[in-house]
């Protein structure tokens, strides 16, 4: 799923700073799934903002809603009227439903309230890990599963460099103790699929162009579209 | 190839192309754009070792680059193997820079990964790694002996290089290291620079399996040394440098004796000690010296360990 946290409160007071209709806008979705920014979270952040305001002496209406899925039009319509009373939405959902909401409501003023950071897997309560960065290219079939490009630190596609300890990643620090190098899982996973010869498989260079390097990507399923 | 026989016609590839023991030692360009820290470190190396390696950004700190400083020892009489890292530049980057320090008469060209930008100086950098370091090898043999670009398209002159690469036997998972360097002969490296050697039975074990893939008759193996100047910098790349094994008695060795002169000469010392060691190992073809801003120490090392005069080539 899209994983995000939310912004640190002096910084989201700053982006709607001046305004005097807030709109607090979750998403129900991944944001809601990774209790960062569904329905309740909205309302926390709202009350925050109010208590915040009351104590500056500041008079703000700061009001909250949730669309199903900020990035789809649909899910839009129904919040509609609560954006167009605002005067700043503060948009709680991943970097796809504000910009949605942004597009869909322009030129209204859509603030984002978190930072969308990965596309994760829960991997126990309360813990995302990165695993995908859509890079448009999946070779993960030759990987044991494993993808090299997110989950090494210098994405390479040809074995672990020098760096890797212990079944560590050298970036391992105190902060992030936890990184596992992508290139020791690979091998252990390779070695129990008895495929070993594929960590010797020639990996020519990737194709980035396939990646967001490439430009902004749009997909069309021209089989999909309505007759 | 060219018509003299060789890939690129280096003093390196010449000395072990001969079966002669090589000398390669090391510079780090400095943090500004002072002109004469090269000319220095290179004045001090001439005629002490065959060719030195020139640091691309080393631990991600910035630097005056590989190419510019690469030019300079030469200049100033030494001949330079330019460093390359996938960390900080894209596949255009790396081709347009292998053409640059070749018209600059750059020879040998050594394809890193890198460290990670989180060790230096700018961790917030976006790392490029466009290409991985076995990628980077096989693109500037493919320039070399196709005259072709990666994207396939033509050149007309071809950059004459002789390519190495490193590894790192002391890296995890150890049962892949000797395999991962013959991942580096297949994609065309000439010749392989290994990381700083102190666990020199697990060296030794690993050279064991080098041999047993036939590896050491493909490629030209310079076992790393790194002499310590003190007890601090021994537990300092024991405890904080990726991919270092530097063994606890190794430490104490040094640390036995007096701060200053007595523990630098010890390192000295033990540098030798490993030099004339790793040189009896087969399938070694020379020795690199990484001595990390203690470059005036190698002449000094080079000389005891018996190495000197060092060879001229045509």
């Amino acid at each position: 799923m899209i994983t995000a946290e939310r912004k640190p409160f002096d910084e989201i007071l700053e982006l709607v700073d001046g305004h005097k209709k807030i709109l607090v806008a979750g998403c129900d979705t991944c944001v809601a799934i990774c209790l960062t920014g569904g329905e309740k979270e909205a309302e926390i952040l709202a009350s925050e903002l109010r208590i915040k305001a009351q104590a500056d002496g500041r008079e703000v209406e700061v009001e909250h809603t949730a669309a199903i899925r900020q990035c789809e039009w649909e899910y839009l319509d129904m919040i509609a009227a609560r954006v167009e009373e605002a005067d700043v939405v503060l948009s709680m959902a991943c970097g796809i439903g504000i910009q949605s909401l942004a597009e869909k409501f322009a030129p209204k003023l859509v603030m984002p309230a978190v930072n969308t950071n990965m596309l994760g897997m829960p991997q126990e309560h309360a813990v995302w890990l990165e695993r995908c960065v859509a890079c448009g290219e999946c070779r993960i079939g030759l990987t044991g599963g494993i993808c090299p490009v997110v989950r090494c630190s210098k994405s390479l596609m040809n074995g672990p460099c020098g760096g890797s300890h212990d079944g560590k990643c050298e970036v391992t620090t105190p902060e992030k103790e936890d990184i596992e190098c992508a290139w020791a899982l690979i091998w252990e996973r390779l070695k129990a699929q008895g495929r070993e010869e594929l960590m010797f498989a020639d990996r020519p260079p990737k194709d980035w162009s396939k990646s967001s390097s490439g430009g902004p990507r749009k997909m069309v399923r021209e089989e999909a579209k309505p007759v | 190839m060219s018509d003299n026989g060789y890939k690129a016609g280096s003093n390196l590839e010449k000395i072990l192309t001969a079966g002669t023991f090589a000398v390669t030692g090391e510079c780090g360009p400095p943090k500004s754009a002072d002109g004469s820290v090269i000319e220095q470190k290179a004045k001090l190396l001439k005629g002490y070792v065959d060719a030195v390696n020139i640091t691309d950004n080393q631990t991600a700190v910035v630097r005056v680059c590989s190419m510019a400083s690469g030019y300079a020892a030469q200049q100033n009489g030494v001949e330079a193997i330019m460093q390359m890292t996938c960390r900080d530049r894209n596949r255009l980057a790396m081709q347009a820079d292998i053409l640059g320090a070749a018209t600059l008469g750059i020879k040998n060209i050594l394809c890193l990964t890198g460290d990670h930008m989180s060790f230096g100086n700018h961790p917030e950098a976006r790392g490029v790694h466009d290409l991985d370091a076995i990628n980077l090898i096989k693109m500037y043999r493919d320039m070399r002996d196709e005259k072709k670009f990666q994207c396939g398209d033509e050149m007309a002159v071809e950059p004459r290089l002789y390519i190495g690469c490193a590894e790192n036997p002391f890296g995890d998972p150890f049962e892949l290291r000797a395999l991962r360097l013959k991942k580096k002969v297949e994609a065309g490296a000439d010749f392989m620079q290994t990381q700083c050697i102190f666990n020199v039975p697990k060296f030794k074990e690993w050279m064991k399996e080098v041999r047993a893939l036939g590896l050491h008759q493909e490629v030209k193996i310079l076992a790393g040394i790194t002499p310590i100047k003190g007890a601090g910098m021994a537990n300092y790349m024991k405890k904080f440098v990726p991919g270092m094994d530097v063994p606890q008695e190794i430490v104490d060795r040094v640390a036995a004796k007096e701060k200053g002169e007595p523990q630098q000469a010890e390192g000295k010392k033990l540098a030798v000690e490993m030099i004339k060691e790793l040189a009896e190992v087969e399938g070694v073809a020379g020795v690199h010296i990484m001595a990390v801003e203690w470059e005036p120490a190698v002449p000094e090392i080079v000389e005891a360990a018996g190495l000197m005069p060092r060879p001229a080539v045509a």
